[in-house]
């Protein structure tokens, strides 16, 4: 369906459909970020002995965060006195804006997708790399000192694991030849990327949860140092724009990992009667369950460990993974 | 070479992982500390001055508030100088109570330390389970002493409450149980790689300088040093007990992590073999004279508290309150070494070793 309109005429109809499918995507992001915040929030308290949300929205507490957004709408917007004014306003919208964009490129479906260009790839990860411009920008215009050292975090940070998360996903493309997230999902068809670059996938995990700022690598905002970090001195909707961005990158990383290694949209063998939408979603749920795992079982990693980490360990093993990959494949030529 | 300009960097007083209102002045480059100046008196409430004006019973509700982590071990060391001073032989039963309530005291405060440690090393969870474990011996205590933090439990003589019916029970059930829960915690934390590279050789001193710095509890015994006042000069009837002294040789924040593991370990031995010799019967309060009065002259005593050792010196004049009532807090002299070992460690670190040493600043401040 979207690619027939891809391909059609440019015309008013056609922007009104675009129009109305891409509110539809953003609201089913929203409404993803939203329980996804319950859900994760549920799972924490049943893996740490408590009931988690339980009171607004019935026994589940389904319009938990609903309220917790209604209220950070109703508060006060500080502006800290001597704060960058025009930065301090500009720098959630930096950060949020990409991570919307890159969603575009994720093919949820063999169907379902909103652009399918030939670098979709190439396209996820350089816009991605722009969220950290807003992290920086919204921690410098703070003032704040305990925000400057959460700031120079993310951005070292971004910059040593960025490096490992690409050259992880290189072995893939070596192997489908292609940057194309379709071509990739397709290529998939005779087993799963997790079986093939077992070792990438490792490394990817790795490399996203720390992209992500998640436990064990939420340094940034490391709330038993820095007290919160780079948004300490946001309050109201602008704090709540950065933690949107968080989770929407969170449902973005958990896709592009469903697409790069979990074989997107196939299903297992014998039971493709299942459509592809739901095992996106039960593969993709997987991805998440792990993340909340991880931040409910490790303790944060040091800043100093974190970047030896990245460039020692990290880094010489997907390079290795890329030589690996290519010996395979001129040797046993699966592919 | 790169000039960078140092920053001044205010932790506190109202810092999540000072553990109360302590504050440090840090004067940082980059995130490496340079210079660290703790600041200390936020939580000062003259404890030892109010204490010149009140008799000895009314003394001992303000040693609760010391280190309310342990309250019980405070409660004693103030009996325990009037006893001393008046010279009071103290019924069994009331001695037995008193170490099965200072020995859970010990273990709860190790248990908090245990979670909030973890909590600012970053990971949430274990704090949780620790404050389950924590949240049983808060109720047993709460149930022979009505109090859940400040108990105001033991009286010159021996203690205010008997053991309600079926308490002791419920202390042997907690043991073995206790004892279960670690192996979880081992399993959760201590070899988790993370934990182990956060902790191994930070904050590391060593044994001539605990001595020198007048360290004592875990971050004594974490260099190896053998001292345990509960083993080498007994007081109360620590000598019926069989247990050993946790020791460990390193002297960084592992070590001292394991130290006090391992107490916990030792402490559920001493609270098996106290239920074990429970008296079945007796008084739990001495005869002593309805006005405490210490005989004048002065007497300086000392136990092991959860935090290392816990002094105090009364000077009497043989009235009812004392001249002079002076308390040695572990916190406060454990705090002292902190500038000396911040200095060249990142913003990451300060967090792990000012936890190791665990303060109360109840304690530090007085």
């Amino acid at each position: 369906m979207v690619e027939e309109l891809l391909y059609s005429e440019a015309g008013l109809l056609n922007f009104g459909i675009f129009f109305l499918l891409a509110t539809v995507l953003l609201l089913v992001v929203l409404g993803f970020v939203t329980y996804a915040i319950l859900a994760e929030r549920k799972i924490m308290g049943f893996m740490q002995l408590r009931h988690g949300p339980n009171q607004v929205g019935g026994r589940w507490g389904l319009l938990q965060t609903v309220a917790d957004v209604l209220k950070l709408l109703l508060k006060e917007d500080t502006i800290p006195k001597l704060a960058d004014r025009p930065l301090f306003i500009l720098a959630p919208v930096i950060a949020f804006a990409p991570a919307f964009m890159v969603l575009a490129t994720i093919p949820f479906t063999d169907k379902l997708q909103f652009a399918d260009i030939g670098v979709g790839l190439l396209y996820y990860i350089a816009i991605s790399g722009l969220t950290t411009v807003g992290i920086v920008t919204g921690s410098w215009a703070s003032n704040n000192k305990y925000a400057l050292l959460g700031g120079m975090r993310a951005a070292a940070q971004m910059i040593s694991y960025e490096i490992p998360l690409v050259m992880s996903v290189l072995g893939i493309v070596l192997l489908t030849g292609s940057l194309n997230l379709n071509e990739i999902v397709e290529a998939q068809k005779n087993g799963w990327f997790i079986i093939w670059q077992p070792i990438a996938f490792i490394i990817f995990l790795i490399a996203s949860t720390a992209e992500l700022n998640r436990v064990p690598f939420d340094l940034p905002e490391a709330e038993s140092e820095l007290v919160a970090g780079f948004h300490v001195e946001y309050s109201g909707f602008r704090w709540a724009f950065f933690m949107l961005a968080e989770y929407v990158y969170f449902f973005a990383m958990a896709s592009l990992t469903t697409v790069l290694f979990l074989g997107g949209w196939l299903p297992l063998p014998f039971l493709d009667f299942i459509p592809g939408a739901v095992w996106f979603a039960l593969k993709f749920t997987a991805v998440i369950f792990v993340l909340v795992w991880f931040r409910v079982t490790f303790p944060r990693i040091r800043a100093d460990q974190l970047m030896e980490f990245g460039w020692k360990v990290l880094l010489p093993i997907a390079l290795a993974n890329i030589f690996l990959t290519a010996l395979l494949k001129e040797w046993l030529s699966i592919f | 070479m790169l000039r960078t300009e140092e920053m001044l960097l205010n932790v506190g007083p109202q810092h999540p992982s000072t553990h109360g209102v302590f504050r440090l002045v840090l004067k940082i480059d980059g995130e490496v500390i340079k210079e660290a100046k703790p600041v200390i008196g936020y939580l000062h409430r003259g404890t030892e001055k109010l204490a010149e004006n009140l008799q000895y019973t009314q003394i001992i509700p303000y040693t609760d508030r010391m280190d309310y982590l342990a309250a019980m071990t405070n409660n004693y060391i103030l009996v325990h100088a009037v006893e001393t001073m008046m010279d009071i032989k103290i019924p069994d039963r009331a001695e037995y109570l008193r170490i099965i309530t200072m020995e859970l005291g010990r273990i709860a405060s190790h248990l908090v330390w245990w979670g909030t440690y973890l909590l600012d090393i970053g990971a949430t969870s274990p704090f949780l389970y620790a404050f389950r474990e924590r949240e049983m011996i808060i109720n047993m205590l709460n149930e022979i002493s009505g109090g859940r933090l400040t108990f105001n439990y033991m009286r010159v003589g021996g203690v205010k409450w008997d053991a309600p019916e079926g308490w002791i029970d419920k202390v042997k059930e907690f043991v073995p149980y206790m004892r279960e829960q670690l192996k979880g915690y081992h399993q959760l934390v201590t070899g988790n790689e993370i934990f182990m590279n956060r902790v191994k050789g930070v904050g590391k001193y060593t044994k001539e300088d605990a001595l020198n710095y007048s360290l004592s509890g875990a971050n004594l015994r974490c260099t190896g040093v053998k001292w345990d006042l509960r083993k080498d000069e007994p007081y109360s009837i620590y000598d019926r007990f069989d247990f050993d002294v946790a020791v460990q040789d390193g002297g960084d924040a592992w070590a001292r992590y394991h130290v006090r593991m391992k107490e916990i370990e030792e402490s559920l031995k001493i609270l098996e073999q106290a239920v074990e010799q429970f008296p079945s019967e007796g008084d739990i309060l001495a005869k002593v004279p309805k006005i405490i009065k210490a005989p004048k002259g002065e007497a300086f005593v000392r136990i092991e508290s959860p935090r290392g050792e816990i002094g105090c010196y009364i000077a009497s004049d043989g009235k009812k309150e004392p001249y002079r009532l002076k308390f040695r807090r572990p916190s406060f002299y454990n705090l002292q070494i902190l500038p000396k070992l911040l200095e060249g460690e990142n913003i990451a670190n300060l967090i792990a070793i000012l936890g190791a040493i665990d303060i109360v600043l109840g304690e530090v401040d007085g």
